[in-house]
């Protein structure tokens, strides 16, 4: 067992993890924190994505121990004082989600996307969610819900 | 109580933003992998790597010792606990072979996956290390993979117990067929192959059972499309008494078919948590699913049609292989005889001749994929109505226009004896072709032909129908289906005004909770917002046949109507007496009765539920409460239809084949909600391209899945998919008084032969008429060069040439 040290969604959390354990594993049944899913065995789907020190990861495929010192944030620190994040807002708006397994994933790798560049085509989104497979929208609609929040996320009105 | 008699707010037609979603967004929605309970173990499963061998021996007892471990289980120590094998609820034909199939192999394993042993451990880690130590002895046998090896006469047997690898034959010839075809002026017969599909539903499946052991009682959670038809058979299979089963589907994470099954895990949790008496819990790897859920297709179908010389069409005729792989699942052989009766399409005929030839092989089980029959019957006869346009010299709108069945609004008899709802194919096809700009699009692909250049164009029609509503319980009867076809809806008016509605119904993304508020907030006048939907729990909701065939609202959803009839029904009664009128002189509107001629004087059904609920002053003879029941057994199927028009752009130097636009005009009756019905169709014709260009289950000689994994079975992404334009037209089903048809599988049904038809056209001026899908880049190019004369580096594909056999859809050494 080893002793790791890891900031998630803005909680420090000191913890003794096998060596083997899985960084998804350590969130979703020590930390309790089921929101992010496992959706493979292969880094294919993505529904384990997650943020660490600000950029898109799959967690089914890092260590817990790789993320000692690291800052995790999850699908559960999205939404603030009950409202939704406007990521949400937009998947919510636009019918970008059906089964919602895929949806954390595709959510904050969404997140990611609009984060680290600047005005977003709808090529540019569908190259970036390249990593997240969803089975049930066709992500003909995920695609405008991100177009949708990263318009809104940029917008001045949200400074 | 104080209530406002203003005009009820109207929510069925619009695109009410779904209740599901909040949950589901934040990470709060409760999947089976997110069920724990104190003291739960960890169920991990050895399988067999070999496809077929004789199990000398089990060692458990390395195994048995190691960290964490609290038992485990080979076949024969677990035969004890079986009351039945895994059933088989469809046994299509009277003389079907129907192999018993144990939860867990005893003597031999079948396919590649097939379970050996049961390990179970505290953690989910200790279980999976202690299957690499059970030591497992098989002899090899040798295996058969293809579908034609295994017809073969002195083949191996995947089940000593029969004759032969033949499951069965079923058959269904209306008319002088043989006549038909003999005279006909033009007869086209094509061979058209739909590999394996691996139904990848992004959640996994998994099982946590809770055993309460003094009651005798047991709770299984799976993640599951059907928790009533699950009860009903672990019951049996287990041999536990069916009212002490509770089976509780949680937040579903995708199904596509592949969770409407009785499999082998959901039997092994509920036995070990009888044997043990503490919860046990078991989740499927991605991989491991690969080889034990079901997988989808496996169909080689030969495909005629006969039609006079300007492509009139007279006759179809169609004989289907279908691989079963090595088991009968819950509907394994039945899901050829879904389609069996749509092998004329939308098109007129005089004769038709469906036969399908049932085959075992030592492969994973097939059984319903998204659409299950249906896409294979429409890729047949959209495909072939190209082939036959080319033949004759039309368009292929033309010859379609020419054949469809003429415009009716009440049922209509087809040929095949079913009866049609209603149906008006031309105008969903005109709506489409204005939508997609049909002529500046042959006028484009002109542009490029003449110019030879490298990026063709294509244009691909599909006119489709469907089958679904499934299914009025004397139809099934008279198909040997062993259970019924009904739903069941109950709903409860509470003395605050509130309602909650039960479904028997099991959604998993479709948004049920959304739709059904919409018809209970519409047909009650209550807001949308006081309505809640329970569901997909056997003691919250005992009656119910669950989910798939695009049946939930045309049969769950037209059951909630008829209870929500029964409310006011009874609301009525109530209304009345307390007005001190005859209930003649009521009138009805959005949850309001008001006495005729006196509008002021009114009774509000949340008033009415009220006094229903005190029962101080109830008309004589009437019970207290206000919750009715209704089960609807449909009078018939639901025939959704449209047209999907498709365009591909094809490199000719490199093979790889984009879609460029793709318009769909479904029609699947009247709508509830405008953006689930769009939802539901993106995903449907996200997954038809997948199976026209993508995907492909391959199986080595040794019955090895070759593409084991996500990573090498191509499910495709964003990336590599366009925007779907869509839109509708709306012919109300006569089958219920909703009018509504289902949309869930419609997309999936139309969009393979769009896609590959498109992909022929654009291939048309190199004298290529046939690829088999997925229309993959390796592929095209094959075909391209063999077109050209020129090398032959690839590996041909032309699977119609004589000796070529019926073969299997998956061919071994295909590309993946």
């Amino acid at each position: 067992m080893r002793r790791v040290s890891i900031t998630v969604n803005g909680v420090e959390h000191e913890a003794m993890v096998e060596p083997r354990q899985l960084l998804v594993y350590f969130l979703r049944e020590q930390l309790g924190l089921t929101g992010t899913n496992v959706g493979c065995d292969t880094t294919t789907c993505g529904a384990c994505t997650i943020l660490v020190n600000g950029k898109s990861a799959k967690s089914c495929t890092m260590l817990a121990i790789q993320c000692d010192g690291a800052e995790i944030t999850t699908i559960e620190a999205l939404a603030q004082d009950g409202a939704m994040h406007p990521l949400q807002k937009a998947f919510h708006e636009t019918h970008a989600l059906q089964c919602g397994y895929c949806t954390p994933g595709m959510i904050m790798a969404g997140l990611d996307l609009i984060n680290s560049n600047g005005e977003l085509s709808e090529d540019d989104i569908r190259t970036g969610l390249e990593g997240n497979l969803c089975r049930c929208t066709g992500y003909h609609n995920i695609v405008k819900a991100i177009q949708q929040a990263s318009g809104e996320m940029r917008s001045p009105a949200r400074t | 109580m104080a209530q406002v008699a203003e005009k009820a707010q109207k929510y069925v037609g619009g695109g009410v933003l779904r209740k599901e979603d909040p949950e589901l967004l934040t990470g709060r929605a409760q999947y089976i992998d997110d069920i724990s309970m104190p003291g739960m173990l960890w169920i991990a499963i050895v399988r067999s790597p070999l496809a077929h061998a004789t199990i000398n021996s089990v060692d458990t007892s390395q195994a048995s010792g190691m960290p964490g471990v609290k038992g485990v289980y080979s076949g024969a120590d677990l035969a004890g606990e079986w009351a039945d094998g895994l059933p088989c609820a469809w046994p299509v034909t009277e003389d079907i072979k129907l192999p018993k199939h144990w939860p867990v192999a005893k003597d031999k394993v079948r396919h590649a996956g097939d379970p050996v042993a049961v390990v179970v451990a505290e953690t989910r880690a200790q279980a999976v290390d202690a299957t690499e130590a059970v030591e497992v002895d098989y002899e090899p046998l040798d295996v058969v993979v293809d579908m034609e090896a295994a017809l073969a006469p002195g083949a191996t047997k995947v089940h000593d117990d029969f004759d032969d690898n033949s499951c069965y034959v079923w058959n269904l010839d209306v008319g002088d067929v043989d006549d038909v075809f003999n005279n006909a002026p033009v007869v086209v017969k094509e061979r058209y192959r739909h590999p394996r599909l691996i139904p990848n539903a992004i959640e996994p499946r998994g099982v946590v059972c809770q055993p309460n052991i003094p009651q005798g009682e047991f709770i299984v959670y799976s993640a599951t499309q059907v928790p009533h038809i699950l009860k009903t058979m672990l019951a049996l299979t287990v041999g536990v008494a069916e009212q002490k089963v509770r089976v509780i589907a949680p937040d579903v994470g995708g199904g596509f078919g592949s969770k409407l099954n009785v499999y082998a895990e959901e039997a092994i949790c509920l036995a070990i948590g009888r044997k043990l008496g503490v919860p046990v819990k078991w989740i499927e790897e991605r991989s491991e699913g690969y080889l034990a859920t079901i997988h989808g297709r496996d169909v080689v179908q030969d495909m005629e049609v006969a039609a006079d010389e300007d492509g009139k069409i007279t006759g179809f005729r169609a004989n289907l292989h279908a691989d079963m792989g090595a088991y009968l699942q819950l509907v394994t052989p039945g899901i050829p005889i879904l389609g069996a009766f749509l092998y004329h399409g939308v098109y007129d005929c005089q004769a038709y001749s469906f036969t399908c030839t049932g085959v075992f092989t030592n492969k994973t089980p097939t059984d319903a994929y998204r659409g299950a029959g249906r896409p294979e019957a429409t890729y047949a006869v959209e495909r072939i109505m190209d082939a036959l346009a080319r033949k004759v010299g039309k368009d292929p709108v033309e010859i379609r226009r020419l054949n469809f069945l003429e415009p009716f609004d009440e049922a209509r008899e087809v040929i095949t004896g079913l009866s049609f709802d209603s149906g008006n194919y031309g105008v969903s096809l005109d709506k489409a072709l204005e939508n997609f700009g049909y002529d500046d699009m042959r006028a484009e692909q002109k542009r490029r032909r003449d110019s030879g250049d490298t990026k063709q164009l294509g244009i691909g029609v599909s006119t489709y129908i469907e089958m679904c509503g499934l299914a009025p319980s004397q139809v099934l009867a008279s198909l040997r289906y062993a259970a019924g076809g009904w739903d069941a809806a109950t709903i409860r008016c509470h003395p605050t005004g509130k309602v909650t509605a039960i479904t028997g119904t099991a959604p998993h993304g479709q948004g049920h909770v959304t739709s059904w508020s919409q018809i209970v907030a519409d047909e009650l006048g209550v807001p949308f917002e006081d309505v809640e939907v329970l569901h997909g729990d056997t003691a919250i909701s005992p009656l119910g046949m669950d989910t798939y065939g695009s049946r939930s609202l045309s049969v769950g959803g037209v059951a909630l109507h008829y209870a929500a009839r029964k409310i006011v029904t009874k609301a009525k009664t109530i209304a009345a007496h307390e007005l001190e009128v005859a209930e003649e002189d009521l009138e009805y509107d959005s949850g309001t009765f008001s006495v005729k001629g006196a509008p002021d004087k009114s009774k509000t059904v949340a008033e009415v539920a009220f006094s229903a609920w005190t029962a101080h002053n109830l008309p004589e003879g009437t019970e207290p409460g206000l919750e009715e029941t209704h089960v609807f057994d449909p009078p018939n199927f639901t025939f959704p239809s449209g047209a999907h028009l498709c365009a591909v752009e094809v490199d000719t130097e490199t093979g790889l084949t984009r879609v460029v636009k793709y318009v769909a005009v479904d029609d699947c009756g009247k709508i509830i909600n405008s953006a689930i019905v769009e939802g539901q169709v993106h995903g449907g014709i996200a997954q038809g391209i997948a199976e026209a260009m993508y995907e492909e289950a391959v199986y080595d000689d040794n019955g090895v899945l070759m593409t084991s994994s996500m990573a090498n079975y191509r499910v495709p992404s964003a990336a590599e998919l366009p925007n779907f334009e869509t839109d509708r037209t709306e012919t109300p089903s006569t089958t219920n008084p909703l009018g509504v048809k289902g949309i869930g599988e419609a997309g999936t049904i139309a969009s393979p032969p769009a896609v590959v038809n498109a992909t022929i056209d654009a291939l048309a001026p190199f004298g290529i008429d046939h690829i088999d899908k997925p229309v993959t880049p390796e592929r095209v190019w094959a075909a391209l060069q063999n077109a050209g004369g020129g090398s032959v580096e690839g590996r041909g594909t032309d699977t119609t040439a004589a000796g070529s056999g019926v073969g299997s859809a998956d061919t071994p050494g295909g590309d993946a």
